[in-house]
């Protein structure tokens, strides 16, 4: 091309070009590493996020304005239409809530404790859209930012499911990461079987990718996915996406599985803010460890072998994730009945002693065994085993239900 | 060096072409937009090297970080780089007709995204879909009427 010798150099004043992109070179790589490596630059960028927030704004008025003027024209009629509906989704919405009340209450009860759970959301705070996610990078900004007490790593809802997490945090703007970006990494549980496994996003706004489930692993298009509640960021529970596609080629180690978000990602202009409250037993483990690196989430929350070390350091293995004092309670008597804890006492083996327990053999859990070698010992496939194998004391396995929500 | 370079209409184009880079569109749209931004900087690296050169191109370069950018400074050098040597070369790209002018522009817009893939790749936040390259060739057909806005002052004259 026409870069050929270079001839003409404008050596009009101060160093010679070759040299100040040298200079500007070497500050960019200095900038990368310490804002890629140590997060360093986290004030800097805070800072220029909120320099930068009035242009987006400013810049994203017009499309605002226009939303404006369609809400404000709207007709009588539709305004009577949609208000029809809503309350028609309103009385739904309370009866359903009716019936989770009851369910909360039970759920309590079966866990030994005394009283229902609160809600494992504490406050939610509604969130606008600044600027839409490009095609190419899915995050988007929204309008609240550390002033409205929002931190990085929080989790991002919609009526429907999970949206996102915030990556970037400014003083009144945050950028929000959405679950389909392909740097994007939500643990999920299939919840017909429980099977734990990783969704990443496929890149192309509106799907999932499940890349890490063996060939044979049992799923099915229509499968709900939802958090399983690891890596601290999404409490477990909320719904994500549906399954649509698998493909299991009998050649091929893992299967391919792509999944729909039950979020709007691509059209939604209102969003939620959650805070889960700390001791519930299904809120993410502490935000304090692990919002730093979403890929690798953190190290200590890896899936546990749960039941064995407990019984004889009850104390020091409870306190990180703060569980209620109930359960706390339940745990002490169950440190006493220890001899009856084999069962639990065998970690990745706890199935084998639960199927040892049952004298006629018939292991119906037995299809949850093909989760195994997905995610290694699962304490939830350790769990439904080890609660009819004890029958007398029913206390140790509530116990390890909350510990692993 | 104020005089005979236009700095304060730099600046002011420089300004309203990051606006236009970080418009909301709709998808399409969204995809073919070329970035307005860097034609600028590269319109002014070669009609006025002086006064912006690679300092505009590395500040330009970091606004863009700031606003679509996973690592503070990727696009800052990949945008520096493109300047320098549009800067260096400004000589014969000026004299250059328009559709050759077009291409060079071309060329350098890809050295540019090629630059930003192997930042992106190397840093852990690769972006792997075919579209990232469609900009490109938007900006190399939308340079002839940018160069033509940017430069009016100094046709008439």
């Amino acid at each position: 091309m026409a870069f050929g010798t270079g001839g003409s150099r404008s050596q009009g004043r101060g160093p010679s070009p070759g040299f100040r992109f040298t200079l500007y070179a070497v500050l960019s790589f200095v900038v990368m590493f310490l804002d890629q490596r140590h997060g360093w630059l986290e004030h800097v960028r805070y800072v220029l996020q909120g320099a930068t927030y009035p242009i987006q704004l400013a810049v994203s008025s017009p499309a605002s304005a226009w939303k404006w003027l369609q809400e404000v024209s709207e007709t009588r009629d539709a305004l009577r239409a949609e208000n029809a509906r809503l309350r028609d989704q309103d009385r739904l919405l309370a009866l359903r809530s009716m019936r989770y009340e009851a369910l909360a209450r039970e759920n309590g009860e079966l866990r030994g404790l005394r009283d229902a759970l609160p809600p494992v959301a504490e406050r939610w705070l509604a969130a606008e859209l600044v600027v839409q996610p490009s095609p190419l990078r899915q995050r988007f900004l929204i309008n609240r930012g550390s002033t409205n007490g929002v931190f990085k790593g929080q989790a991002v809802l919609d009526d429907k499911g999970i949206i996102g997490q915030t990556t970037h945090v400014g003083p009144f703007s945050a950028e929000v990461i959405l679950i389909t970006d392909p740097e994007h990494a939500i643990p999920v549980q299939i919840e017909r079987t429980g099977l734990r496994t990783i969704a990443l996003g496929a890149g192309d706004t509106t799907s999932l990718a499940l890349p890490y489930l063996p060939g044979n692993a049992d799923v099915k298009a229509g499968d709900m996915l939802m958090t399983s509640g690891l890596g601290g960021v999404f409490p477990a529970g909320y719904p994500v996406a549906r399954v649509t596609e698998v493909h299991g080629d009998a050649v091929q180690p893992l299967a391919q599985v792509r999944a729909i978000p039950f979020a709007a990602v691509d059209t939604d202009t209102e969003l939620m803010l959650v805070w889960f409250r700390d001791d519930h037993p299904a809120s993410p483990t502490p935000a304090s460890t692990a919002t730093g690196d979403l890929r690798t989430g953190n190290s200590k929350l890896q899936p546990q072998a749960a039941p064995p070390p407990r019984p004889k350091t009850p104390a020091p293995e409870t306190s990180p994730t703060a569980p209620p004092p109930a359960g706390t309670g339940a745990r002490n008597p169950e440190a006493s009945s220890g001899t009856v804890n084999p069962a639990a006492a065998a970690p990745s083996k706890s199935r084998a002693p639960a199927a040892v327990k049952r004298p006629d053999g018939s292991t119906p859990v037995a299809p949850a065994n093909s989760k195994d070698s997905v995610s290694g010992d699962n304490p939830r496939a350790a769990t439904p085993p080890s609660n009819p194998a004890p029958p007398v004391t029913p206390e140790p396995s509530p116990d390890a239900t909350p510990r692993n929500p | 060096m104020s005089s005979g370079e236009p700095t304060g209409r730099m600046l002011i184009s420089a300004f309203i072409a990051l606006l236009l880079t970080v418009v909301p569109l709709p998808y399409w749209l969204e995809i073919a937009r070329p970035s307005f931004l860097i034609l600028a900087v590269l319109h002014w690296s070669i009609f006025a090297p002086r006064a912006g050169g690679i300092g505009l191109g590395w500040f330009s370069g970091l606004l863009l970080d700031v606003f679509q950018g996973p690592v503070l400074g990727a696009h800052a050098l990949a945008l520096a780089a493109v300047t320098y040597v549009f800067c260096r070369e400004h000589q014969k790209i000026r004299s250059k007709p328009g559709f050759q002018q077009s291409l060079i522009v071309l060329a350098g817009l890809a050295a540019y995204e090629v630059l930003l893939f192997f930042i992106d790749g190397y840093s852990g936040h690769p972006i792997t879909s075919p579209l990232r390259w469609v900009h490109i060739l938007s900006g190399a057909i939308f340079w002839a009427p940018a160069t033509a806005i940017l430069g009016y002052r100094e046709r008439r004259s």
